[in-house]
């Protein structure tokens, strides 16, 4: 079997070829089909006559080993795998298109740039969770699927921290596509997830503007200007780029990835709270910082490299997301204090964990305005005063926590749907003493509990008196 | 077809008990056993009647330099192990060294080639803890995956089209996809005598229809086989070293 030369109608390993697809010059593809009941599927194989870049050899190798051990909505699924005369991979065919079509519409309104952001970003921390770092993010690896999530696609130059880097070993220089490669990859560390928040610093910037933040260099001599050069920052090609956003992109862009954010999850935390951004000095600059602020960020990168290395298999534990679901209610400042005793010491296992805050309002579903109190004050602005004086003294940075009060009728639902779409890591709840009528009824938190995606922690006051 | 791949028992009862019943909890069809089944343990006895009986079940099992040496020549051993060997010698029966005489220096299947210590002159007992040794190893082989153990620390080479030789140190639990395009040496950690620093016994298993390679880490009373080789009066070395991993 070889790459070319195939027709529709051919049968390869048991897939009937239907239709070739136009999609790369690195590989040939085709849509395949086995039984009527399978989902559209996609054959990849490598062109490998003389002349082929070996690099997409071994990229497609590494490919076939990664490929079958990642799940989920945010990559194509994994059919089968093998090698006749010539090796092969089936995959799921992702419904959808490609974000390289939009680059004709560009720039993008600063509010579809975050919400198409905080989808990406949804899906590396899932293929992060999973131990897989992406290194090749760009237009056209990105599918938006007609059901609305973005896949991931071309493991071709992907980690898998548990498997041999084949890559790297036959390959001693930068593996990467020149407008959107990490500075510590450009330095061979193909360890580190934020080297795919980088890459994704690098759309946002695109989408925005309209123009790339390091050009289109050609070479491996020109991709390095980034280790030293920051870009122009958005708003000087674009006014009406809202601060938020410039914060989170050139967060992104930060030439050491200790800069950056610490998860995917967390930068699609702030694309879907822009309010919440923790604007700095980096969110409101017109013009580039001078060059030797970047010369030292780059010395600066060189020297500890080394020692980030080492640390790079923690850094989604070290950084989760934690929700404290706190009670305002007049009587439970026992479990308020609790609550922070709680919350205080798990932020001391995680260095970098990010605390989220929310309170909900219970909205009686008869209500006729549930903003408004007997007094006409606004009960939200002051819950929202109430949760931040309630954990003034904890020890986060600023651009660490966020604070959202929201009204729902069921604050249990409202508090699990809030863990979902945030990728929240760890709940810590309150729970009320114990009395005939929640026994009966059944709690909030025993109901977060039940149906939580993730660990969940209740705080209960210690009881003064027995009961 | 899944294959357990065991080697370096060194008659530790504890250690392959615990390896063979984590097998068959896994589905395990088949048993391939890659050597040195005596040596430094308390119970060789038990250790060869074991494998034989297995391979009475259709199991195979090479020869290892601690198995020669018993019913052989101990010349090549240090001092301590040669304390085990004779000490060994006094615990077997003849049917017991006739088996191990019996024993092939190694054998094929597929595309698979299982031997005690490298298929450069396995005869050599020589130890692949590198690039070198383990380019000798691939260059006297037609098989494109070979199996040893010998050196009782996992490790994983693999050799590119390009002739590129690189390893990699194997996470326990996780399927390795030992990919077509190139040729696979691994070094399975010992089962009775781990010395990679974590106690617990290690063996992996072959899955045939996805061609991945899982090692495995089955932690087991390493205390109460480390309590056998001091009251057998063996050197208290080789308790210490069971505790350790070391």
């Amino acid at each position: 079997m070889a790459a070319r030369g195939l027709q529709p109608g051919d049968v390869v390993a048991g897939f009937r070829l239907e239709e070739e697809l136009p999609l790369a010059a690195t590989a040939a593809f085709w849509r395949v089909s086995r039984a009527a009941d399978d989902p559209p599927l996609l054959m990849k194989i490598p062109r490998l006559e003389h002349g082929a870049n070996p690099i997409n050899i071994v990229g497609f190798e590494a490919e076939q080993m990664i490929l079958p051990k990642l799940s989920g909505p945010h990559v194509p699924r994994f059919m089968a795998s093998g090698s006749l005369d010539s090796p092969y991979i089936v995959m799921e065919l992702i419904v959808g298109e490609s974000l390289r079509a939009q680059l004709a519409k560009l720039p993008l309104p600063a509010e579809a740039v975050a919400s198409l952001g905080a989808k990406i970003a949804s899906a590396l921390h899932d293929i992060h969770r999973q131990e897989v770092i992406h290194l090749d993010l760009k237009p056209s690896n990105i599918i938006l699927r007609t059901t609305g999530e973005v896949a991931l696609i071309d493991f071709g130059f992907s980690r898998h921290l548990r498997l041999p880097d084949i890559l790297a070993e036959e390959f001693p220089g930068p593996i990467g596509t020149g407008p959107y490669i990490a500075p510590e990859q450009l330095l061979g560390n193909r360890t580190d997830p934020r080297s795919d928040i980088f890459a994704l610093g690098v759309i946002l910037y695109f989408f925005v503007t309209g123009e790339r933040p390091f050009g289109d260099p050609s070479g491996a001599r020109e991709w390095r200007r980034r280790l030293y050069r920051e870009p122009v920052p958005p708003r000087a090609l674009r006014a009406d780029c809202p601060a938020w956003l410039q914060e989170l992109i050139l967060r992104s862009l930060e030439v050491h990835p200790r800069e950056r954010h610490a998860t995917a999850a967390q930068l699609a935390f702030d694309l879907q709270h822009p309010q919440q951004v923790h604007i700095t000095s980096r969110g409101k600059r017109t013009r580039r910082d001078g060059a030797l602020s970047s010369v030292n960020r780059w010395i600066h990168l060189r020297r500890s490299l080394p020692s980030l290395r080492q640390t790079i298999a923690r850094q989604l534990e070290r950084s989760p997301i934690i929700m404290a679901a706190i009670d305002l209610s007049p009587g439970q400042e026992a479990l308020g204090d609790a609550m922070r005793l709680a919350v205080r010491e798990i932020l001391h296992a995680h260095s970098d964990a990010r605390l989220t805050c929310v309170n909900v309002l219970r909205l009686s579903r008869l209500a006729i305005d549930p903003w408004e109190d007997e007094q006409g004050r606004n009960l939200h602005s002051r819950r929202l005063a109430e949760l931040q004086y309630w954990a003034k003294e904890l020890p986060v940075p600023a651009h660490g926590i966020t604070f959202h009060v929201f009204e729902a009728p069921n604050p249990a639902a409202a508090l699990l749907d809030y863990a979902r779409n945030n990728h929240v890591d760890h709940i810590v709840i309150g729970a009320r003493a114990s009395s005939p009528l929640r026994r009966y009824l059944g709690s909030i938190s025993s109901q977060v509990v039940a149906e939580a995606p993730c660990t969940v922690t209740v705080v209960r006051a210690t009881e003064t008196a027995a009961s | 077809m899944r294959i357990a791949l065991l080697s370096d028992v060194h008659a530790n009862r504890e250690a392959l008990s615990a390896c063979l019943a984590h097998a068959q909890a896994c589905s395990v069809d088949r048993y391939i056993f890659l050597g040195d089944y005596v040596g430094y343990g308390a119970d060789p006895g038990w250790a060869v009647d074991t494998v034989a009986a297995h391979i009475e079940a259709g199991a195979i099992a090479v020869l290892g330099n601690h198995d020669a040496a018993v019913v052989g020549s101990d010349s090549d051993l240090n001092d301590t192990a040669r304390v085990a060997i004779a000490w060994t010698r006094t615990q077997l029966t003849p049917q017991q060294c006739d088996f191990l005489r019996a024993l092939p220096l190694s054998a094929k299947q597929a595309d698979s080639l299982f031997v005690h210590a490298s298929a450069w002159a396995p005869e050599a007992w020589d130890y692949v803890t590198d690039a070198r040794a383990a380019s000798r190893s691939f260059d006297a082989t037609q098989q494109r995956t070979t199996f040893c153990g010998h050196v009782h620390v996992p490790e994983i080479y693999h050799l590119s089209g390009t002739g590129k030789i690189a390893s990699f140190t194997p996470i326990a639990g996780t399927a390795i996809p030992l990919t077509p395009q190139r040729r696979w040496l691994a070094i399975l950690g010992a089962v009775g005598q781990p010395r990679d620093g974590i106690p617990a016994a290690s063996y992996a298993i072959l899955d045939e229809e996805r061609t991945t390679l899982t090692y495995m880490r089955v932690p087991y009373d390493a205390a109460g086989a480390a309590a056998k080789v001091r009251a057998a009066g063996l050197p208290a070395v080789l308790s210490l070293r069971l505790l350790a991993g070391r």
